[in-house]
């Protein structure tokens, strides 16, 4: 068709973020015959990716930016990190081990933080997604946490396997999450509220079935031999009179899932950031109307998203029924922990679900070390900062 | 209010009066005659058990969530820490009135701690809105459940102020005119004083200025700001309304059970409020009465009767939840909704009422 002239290409319709597709730009475009606008994506040179400096045509970098807009803000977060890296990496002088307690204390609660952190990401990235996909804020995912805590917890004691009950644990509940997505979700799209509500009397439901099944007792699941007893770490905790060094000693198992979440977290942010149904979902977060239009299966990625998601909780079921226990009102724990996780971090963003479950893990274990009667008002007050200074969210785009 | 502009809020104001008095439909039904009888003469039908733990505590629970309904239905904004605001308001009672806990309460008299209980839970209640109104929509859902469950997990970990997992026993009530307020007959009038009290203030909030503008902001905010009308300052102040009703209801449930402890103000419970809200209906103010006449009967009797269809007895809340997945599903206007489907396909079409309130 040769009527198609460019139209007011100064400013892009706000549904199509230039942001989004990185190196495309949406043009519009306006038949001189018939007088139907189309858009049509443009592809921008491609430049190197740089995490710090500038471009070429000195646009500043996502770091650069951030410190250009917010010096102070920059300056604050330096220090912080700064300290917190030499509490932990110095050999404490005595008049701060009188002030505060001992460094093994304060390291213990960092590494908690830390690895329960990671148990918050896991739970809060599923929660994280299927909102910023559906606009579907599933309050039911405490109970998809909690049902594949006690899959993870029934195979693993029946099969002796540790790893196997992590599989089982995520077919198990990516399954409920497919079931839920076609039966109830596809029905009330759109409707955010009415689906929320639905999520609500879900959970009650679960949390009834599964105390039904399961009974009111307290399963831990066993940790494998392979990974029983601490390790030592090359961080010095203390230095003995005779001018040794003590170290400090970590279980191993933590350890492991901690790398283990990090893993999942980069293969997650790969997966969404590098391939194609990435884009997909990517592009769905942004303008769910818009993808359906270029003709892209949307219910597909839909429910594939949803049992991703469902299925990381139920994987961080079975981690959490590692690390502590699991039990009736665990759910609504995992719930809050990941409501507070991405509204810290801001909702719908990956990263975000990353860098809030660490704040919040660090905030609830140091709170429960150094003032133990106040510490959910830490993780509350963070919250409330939060929403003050910047509603969306930490690290979300809007 | 100084929410609007004077010139425009003094006119409005005039012809809402005229209207407000011309329209309480109300008072032209005899069925609505009938139960308002019903209600007061009561305590001569009724025994001790059904009047206290069937209508004294279906009209606490409904005050609640009258509050809860005020915000959904006329501004738009389903808030899950009424009870939380409640519990908050119970507590103050505790900790300000009388009771067991000598090391916590400060054992002022009931005429000081119940205001000061009912002002600080107001507070408590408007500071927690200022936070949720700063988001929308199912965001203001995640932030006040966030808001209520740490204040239930801060009242568990908290002993100095709010007396850890065990609570506050024994709270003391007002006795006052030789009259105990807390013994049967006169603790139902006083909790049906309340309900009515609130009910009628919420009927008339929602047909006033102010409501009739909150109700402009529910259906389209922006619009509302291109008008003149502050959007965010008319959300906090339903938010302040509100949190007075559903502090009223905390004050009459901590003087029902004379204890209050983290359970009263667990996430479970402060979902159960919307629950009886959505299963009654959110777009009037009598439906959350009816949702908690309903949750109350369930509550009371679902052992009884699971037990006698051979079916375990402690299956109540599941019973709960599939109800409330059914009225999500199946009517978004909850009971009252039902009731006015049947009506209208049972009814001639003249005989059809002209259009609800509330659903503007």
């Amino acid at each position: 068709m040769s009527g198609w002239r460019p139209r007011n290409t100064a400013a892009p319709p706000k549904s199509c973020d230039p942001e989004l597709t990185r190196r495309e730009k949406i043009l519009t475009i306006k038949c001189a015959v018939c007088g139907t606008i189309r858009m049509v994506r443009k592809r921008e040179p491609k430049r190197p990716r740089r995490l710090g400096g500038r471009y070429g045509d000195g646009r500043a970098t996502t770091v650069t930016g951030f410190i250009e807009r917010h010096p102070a803000w920059a300056l604050i977060l330096l220090i912080a990190i700064a300290l917190l890296l030499w509490l932990i990496l110095a050999v404490w002088p005595p008049g701060l081990e009188e002030a505060i307690g001992r460094k093994r204390v304060f390291l213990n609660a960092v590494f908690n933080g830390i690895t329960l952190g990671s148990l918050y990401f896991l739970v809060a990235s599923g929660f994280t997604l299927i909102f910023g996909l559906m606009r579907n804020v599933n309050l039911a995912h405490g109970s998809l946490y909690l049902f594949g805590g006690y899959v993870g917890y029934a195979i693993s004691t029946w099969t002796g396997s540790w790893v196997l009950g992590f599989i089982i644990a995520f077919i198990a509940v990516a399954l409920v999450g497919i079931v839920l997505q076609i039966v109830v979700f596809r029905r009330m799209e759109g409707e955010d509220l009415r689906q929320t509500m639905v999520t609500i009397g879900l959970s009650i439901v679960f949390a009834d079935l599964m105390l039904w099944v399961f009974g009111g007792d307290f399963y831990q699941i066993q940790t494998p031999n392979w990974l029983v007893g601490p390790i030592e770490l090359p961080l010095v905790t203390a230095v003995r009179s005779s001018g040794e060094a003590v170290y400090l000693r970590y279980p191993l198992v933590r350890l492991v899932i901690f790398v283990a979440a990090v893993v999942i977290g980069i293969v997650m942010w790969l997966a969404l950031n590098r391939t194609r149904v990435g884009m997909m979902v990517r592009a769905g977060v942004d303008d769910r109307d818009m993808l359906a239009a270029t003709g892209v299966p949307i219910q597909l990625v839909f429910v594939a998203v949803f049992a991703l998601g469902a299925g990381l909780a139920g994987i961080a079921g079975v981690v959490g029924g590692t690390f502590q226990s699991i039990s009736p009102g665990e759910d609504t724990r995992f719930l809050l922990a990941s409501l507070v996780v991405v509204i810290v971090g801001g909702m719908g963003s990956i990263p975000g679900a990353a860098l809030g479950a660490v704040i919040i893990g660090l905030a609830e274990q140091l709170g429960s070390v150094y003032i133990p009667t106040y510490a959910i008002v830490v993780t509350f007050l963070i919250m409330v900062l939060v929403l003050a200074l910047r509603p969306q969210g930490l690290l979300a785009r809007r | 209010m100084s929410l609007v502009q004077g010139a425009h809020q003094e006119t409005s104001q005039a012809a809402g009066a005229r209207a407000v008095l011309l329209s309480w439909p109300e008072f032209n039904k005899p069925a609505v005659w009938l139960v308002a009888v019903i209600l007061l003469i009561m305590p001569f039908i009724a025994s001790g058990f059904f009047l206290i733990e069937i209508f004294a505590t279906t009209l606490i629970l409904g005050t609640i969530a009258l509050s809860l309904m005020f915000l959904a239905g006329y501004g738009g904004m389903v808030s899950l820490m009424q009870l939380t605001i409640a519990g908050f308001a119970a507590y103050m009672v505790a900790v300000f009135g009388m009771s067991a806990n000598t090391n916590i309460s400060l054992g002022w008299p009931w005429w000081l701690a119940t205001p000061m209980a009912l002002v600080l839970a107001t507070i408590f209640g408007t500071l927690g809105g200022t936070l949720a109104v700063r988001t929308e929509g199912i965001y203001t859902i995640m932030i006040t459940l966030a808001i209520g469950a740490a204040f239930y997990y801060f009242t568990n970990q908290n002993w100095p102020i709010f007396g850890g997992h065990t609570g506050i026993n024994t709270i003391a009530t007002p006795k006052f005119w030789g009259v105990d307020w807390r013994s049967d007959i006169p603790y139902y009038y006083v909790t049906l004083g309340v309900a009515a009290f609130c009910y009628f203030a919420v009927q008339y909030v929602s047909r006033a200025p102010f409501g009739l503008a909150l109700q402009g902001v529910r259906d389209n905010p922006r619009r509302m700001a291109a008008l003149g009308f502050n959007v965010n300052a008319h959300r906090v102040a339903a938010y302040a309304f509100a949190s007075f009703i559903a502090a009223l209801g905390g004050v009459l449930q901590v003087w029902n059970y004379r204890q209050i402890s983290p359970g009263s103000v667990s996430v479970g419970a402060c979902i159960d409020i919307l629950i009886i809200a959505v299963v009654g209906g959110i777009t009037r103010p009598i439906g959350p009465f009816i949702g908690a006449f309903i949750f109350v009967i369930l509550r009371t009797f679902a052992l009884d009767l699971l037990v006698k269809f051979g079916l375990d007895g402690n299956r109540f809340r599941l019973l709960i939840g599939l109800g409330f997945l059914a009225i999500v599903f199946w009517s978004s206007d909850g009971v009252i909704g039902l009731w006015e489907r049947w009506r209208r396909r049972t009814a001639t079409p003249d005989k059809r009422p002209g259009g609800g309130h509330g659903h503007g």
